[in-house]
């Protein structure tokens, strides 16, 4: 099915099952442990062997030599391989490393061997007698440093990485009231639960994975492309996702050397990365250093807008697309972005819940607020007055739906804004000075491509099949909701198998496109479904209607199930969209809430109270998506007030690779969350009407934290995360 | 993990001499800290001896009017005895402010004393350190040290001890009560239990081969109000960037002692003499000696905050 006008009046729109606060359907496997997740596949291949992974001690050079002598002798031990021993490997096309190195080292904790046992401690007694001789290189460690050097990040076609629109520079050297500030974000690690895990089984030059993947398509093609075998000899299978947040977008290393030791060992082999390898083996959110200016004039109106961000990669790695709301969130004649990006020799950047505006508003976010203090304009208002209903850098393109102002006007209501003093560090509860903050949040709306294979069976059950993953937004559930309402029938009437490459492919979990796109697919094939059905009963297509599990015209009323009475029905499609999202500019928006309170004595922040008010298209199950969105601020809260991959830039490593030592926010640090949906629909993003918001919630959150920091102490930090230690020395004296 | 042999001692006299037979053995309790290095290879033991067995986790008072606790006793029953929540508070709460429910279960008294630093370079064995490798250098010098410790430092090591129990017990003077292979015991009060870095980083405390600690002696209660203050970036699970465990009287006398800021518990009972002039003259004798690092200088000022808020708190 194309999708290239807007959406009218269609079964969804009935909303009997989908927009209902629906339990999981997936819910009682993961609560009762049975849900099997890469690793526990225990059954799926018998004599299944374990492998261990040993990564670079180095962060750059080459390997002079390994012994791996010892290792092969001790006991259990079926195979050590290295990229030595490993036959000819190619490299993904998404990946900028190789996930397997030597004798070349590119960053610390790269792949170099894979220890395969029968058992996992004998493979991970046997990994630690490998001897390792390097050559250690000079590297690049510090982004700072190379800062003043780092060129513009190449283009690519749809996303140009510097933009300018009028006159910047005039604009901003003439406004009345203007800001020039920095700001930096650290790198941060997904440090999802699950750790990227992998069992490989081959049968002859076939090659089945049960694996933790975010884009099953992607991983096939990459996967066969490294090993140079054919996709067609592919399968990967992932029907659970213990968390992703893009750190599974790619292939990783427990894909390939599941497959290589398996290979040598002549066994199906698993391997799940080791923790203090996921931070500096895997892929994570790079470091930004960012520069914006904003000039307005006394009434609040922004003239000019710019932001420049650097951040760093490996060579022909990508930039951290920091800069990408700026072009499309507040108003101004004059504009100007750009990318710049330094050769670094750190693990892989790549993408994180959000990539480019959750660090690129946590950054706007302040110089918004910032300059709100400027303007004497209260900060909700002067976002207001900046909002824009065309695409500032192309009028002529208007937004699908646009509730910015409406979003920060709810949350200012319910929030109670008006009890924030505008004079910082005015508000005292005990020991607590408190403050509240504001931030917009925003995230573009992408479509992707997405099939699904529905069946309807004797048992009068629809089962939907898709390569879609659930990475824990609730995948399965929506897609079970899209073909319910689509065939009229409860949502215990339908099944849903997900995540297995010889299903159709779908749009995969990433970039907060995966529910709309997905159950766009499923609705495409549920059409397709519903036509069978029709012309099966002989009924006139154009008057049947599908609800309580009958097919109905006028005096006529068929169970469905009879439609499958002699053979189930089958039906298959894709949902390919066209260029409404070229036409109009799609987003989500939202605006972030949150209150604070500091620790007058130690500066300790603590969260009080959280609120997101979110316009993100038809909500498709308002519990799944409000637990999207505050899992989505807890992640922004984390990044405001501890994450932070600390980089030792003399060894090139970093140095908090482990969960101890690495803090991400857990359910006792986080108070109150409320999350409101605005009523929407978008005829513009889908059959579905909706819109992403798995990544919504992060965007903007952190600044909204850092504002209400600004807001009760007076203290200004531009340098996330926001620990105490940048309070301490302008905290209150005390007695 | 390397293959190691094991036993379970059924006599503290056993498992004391059990050790002094089996060169680079470890006793074995909670094992909440021990295992997780043994993975590691940080620790490898070739002999463990299980002294989950020694029928030593009993409180029990002492004809002074203290307490005995047991080597055994697990943080969490240890923090829940009523004795030590109404005489030593102090006792009670920073146990409370250590580690997660889970773990205080497992936990033993011992065994908390003994855990290593948790140093991430340490914990990292393609880096340098002294303390996990004598003589190969110290990555955390020079590198990320923003937990580390700013007082008794060495140019070998700057690793602190992270228990928050070994601050109240610092504190309380507790006396730390073993018996060694030969069947002798003794008890060593708490501040000489642990051994500065110096050169020799990896000797962590003064307990000698094979010694067994038994039991922890609390003296008989001192009163005053007792407050454990922990400072910590994320507030439901982390360990301290400084801690502050204090016992002030009703006439400003008391004591104080300080975490997270070097290899051990940090008193100077010379410093306590300053308490009427505040927290300020406080901190400046007690961390006179400071050598802090770009990354952790911030102890300094947060320890004297912290302990002026706990002398508040104790005047309320």
């Amino acid at each position: 099915m194309k999708f290239d006008t807007p959406a009218t009046t269609n079964p969804i729109d009935r909303l009997r099952v989908i927009g209902q606060p629906l339990d999981r359907i997936d819910g009682p496997l993961k609560v009762t442990g049975t849900a099997r997740y890469a690793y526990e596949q225990h059954d799926v291949a018998p004599g299944q062997a374990y492998g261990y992974v040993v990564g670079s001690a180095i962060a750059k050079g080459k390997i002079v030599s390994m012994d791996l002598a010892a290792a092969r002798r001790a006991p259990g031990v079926l195979a050590v391989v290295t990229a030595e021993n490993a036959g000819k490997l190619d490299k993904g096309k998404r990946n900028t490393a190789k996930l397997f190195g030597g004798p070349q080292i590119e960053h610390y904790h790269q792949a170099i061997a894979l220890v395969v046992a029968e058992t996992f401690e004998q493979a991970r007694a046997a990994a630690q007698l490998v001897v390792v001789k390097y050559q250690e290189e000079k590297g690049a460690f510090d982004l700072a440093a190379l800062k003043g050097a780092a060129p513009n990040a190449p283009s690519e076609e749809d996303s140009p990485t510097q933009s300018a629109v009028g006159d910047f520079a005039g604009a901003f050297a003439s406004a009345p009231v203007k800001l020039d500030q920095s700001y930096t974000t650290p790198d941060q690690a997904h440090a999802m639960m699950e750790p990227h895990a992998s069992i490989a089984r081959w049968d002859g030059d076939k090659l089945t994975l049960w694996t933790s993947n975010q884009m099953i398509a992607w991983g096939v093609g990459d996967l066969a492309q490294t090993l140079g075998i054919a996709k067609e000899n592919v399968r990967l299978v992932s029907p659970f996702i213990g968390g992703g947040f893009g750190g599974k977008l790619f292939l990783r290393a427990d894909i390939l050397l599941a497959a290589l030791g398996a290979r040598a060992a002549k066994r199906p082999v698993k391997v799940a990365l080791q923790r203090p390898l996921m931070f500096n083996n895997t892929t994570h959110r790079p470091a930004t250093i960012q520069r914006i200016r904003i000039g307005a004039t006394p009434d609040g109106k922004i003239t000019a807008i710019g932001h420049e961000s650097w951040s760093g990669d490996l060579k022909d790695g990508q930039p951290e697309l920091a800069t990408q709301q700026t072009k499309l969130l507040y108003a101004g004649a004059n504009r100007m972005t750009s990318l710049k990006l330094a050769v670094l020799d750190l693990p892989e950047g790549n993408a994180m819940r959000a990539p480019g505006e959750a660090p690129g508003l946590m950054a706007l976010e302040i110089a918004m607020d910032e300059m709100a203090e400027k303007l004497k304009i209260d900060p909700v208002e002067f976002r207001i007055i900046n909002d824009t209903q065309v695409d500032p850098e192309k009028p002529k393109v208007p937004f699908s739906q646009r509730q910015l102002a409406e979003c920060l006007r709810q949350g200012a209501q319910r929030f109670g804004w008006d009890k924030r003093s505008a004079t910082p560090g005015t508000l005292r509860d005990g020991k607590w000075l408190v403050g509240m903050g504001v931030a917009s949040a925003f995230r573009g709306n992408l479509v992707m491509k997405s099939g699904a294979r529905v069946t309807l069976g004797k048992d009068g059950i629809v089962t939907v099949f898709s390569d879609m993953t659930d990475i824990g937004p609730g995948s399965y559930t929506i897609m079970a909701q899209t073909a319910a309402e689509m065939m009229g029938l409860p949502i215990d009437k339908v099944k849903v198998e997900l995540g297995d490459s010889s299903f159709p492919a779908s749009a995969g979990s990433g970039g907060q496109w995966g529910a709309n796109s997905a159950t766009s697919g499923v609705y495409a094939a549920c059409v397709k479904l519903r036509e069978a059905v029709v012309q099966k009963l002989g009924f006139n297509s154009a008057d049947a209607v599908f609800e309580d599990g009958a097919v109905k015209a006028g005096n006529r009323a068929v169970p469905l199930t009879q439609a499958a009475g002699d053979g189930e029905i089958t039906a298959e499609d894709t949902i390919e969209f066209g260029d409404l999202d070229k036409t109009h500019s799609q987003a989500t928006f939202g605006g972030h809430f949150v209150e604070v309170g500091v620790d007058a004595a130690t500066g300790e922040v603590r969260l009080r109270r959280m609120l997101a008010v979110c316009a993100a298209g038809r909500i498709l199950n308002p519990k799944s998506a409000r637990s999207q969105v505050i899992g989505a601020m807890t992640m922004g809260a984390g990044a405001a007030l501890m994450e932070h991959l600390v980089v030792d830039k003399r060894r090139g490593f970093f140095v908090n690779h482990d969960l101890a030592g690495y803090e991400v926010p857990v359910h006792a640090d986080i108070p109150h969350q409320e999350v409101v949906f605005l009523d929407e629909t978008d005829p513009m993003s889908s059959p579905m009407k909706a819109k992403g918001v798995g990544e919504l919630g992060i965007c903007g959150v952190g600044a909204a934290v850092a504002n209400a920091i600004y807001n009760a102490t007076g203290m200004r930090v531009r340098d996330y995360p926001i620990t105490l230690d940048k309070l301490l020395d302008r905290l209150p004296a005390l007695s | 993990m390397k293959s190691f042999t094991y036993e379970r001692a059924t006599t503290p006299t056993e498992a004391a001499s059990g050790a002094a037979r089996n060169p680079g053995a470890r006793f074995i309790a909670g094992g909440t800290n021990l295992l997780d290095l043994m993975k590691l290879e940080i620790e490898v033991p070739r002999h463990l001896i299980d002294v989950n067995g020694l029928a030593l986790d009993t409180i029990e008072p002492t004809p002074d009017g203290g307490l005995r606790i047991g080597a055994l006793v697990r943080n969490t029953d240890l923090a829940a005895d009523a004795r030590v929540r109404r005489d030593y508070g102090l006792l009670s709460r920073a146990l409370l402010a250590g580690a997660s429910g889970q773990l205080r279960n497992k936990a033993t008294t011992a065994g908390n004393l003994l855990q290593r630093t948790r140093c991430p370079y340490f914990y990292d064995t393609n880096q340098p350190c002294n303390k996990r490798e004598p003589g190969s250098g110290c990555a955390a010098i020079g590198g990320y040290s923003r937990q580390l410790a700013i007082v008794g430092v060495s140019d070998a090591c700057i690793a602190t001890h992270p228990s928050d129990m070994a601050v109240a017990m610092r504190a309380l003077d507790a006396k730390i009560e073993t018996i060694k292979p030969d069947g002798a015991t003794r008890s060593l009060p708490i501040a000489e239990f642990y051994r500065a870095p110096g050169d020799t980083p990896h000797l962590e405390t003064t307990l000698t081969a094979g010694e067994l600690i038994t039991a922890v002696t609390l003296p008989k209660p001192v009163g005053g109000k007792q407050i454990y203050r922990k400072v910590r970036d994320r507030p439901s699970y982390a360990f301290a960037l400084i801690s502050v465990g204090a016992i002030i009287q009703p006439d400003g006398s008391g004591r104080v002692t300080v975490g997270g800021v070097a290899h051990k518990p940090w008193r100077i009972e010379a410093a306590e003499a300053q308490l009427p002039q505040g927290a300020k003259a406080v901190t400046d004798r007690l961390l006179a000696t400071a050598r802090t690092t770009e990354d952790n200088a911030f102890k300094l000022p947060l320890v004297e905050r912290t302990l002026a808020a706990v002398l508040a708190e104790a005047r309320a």
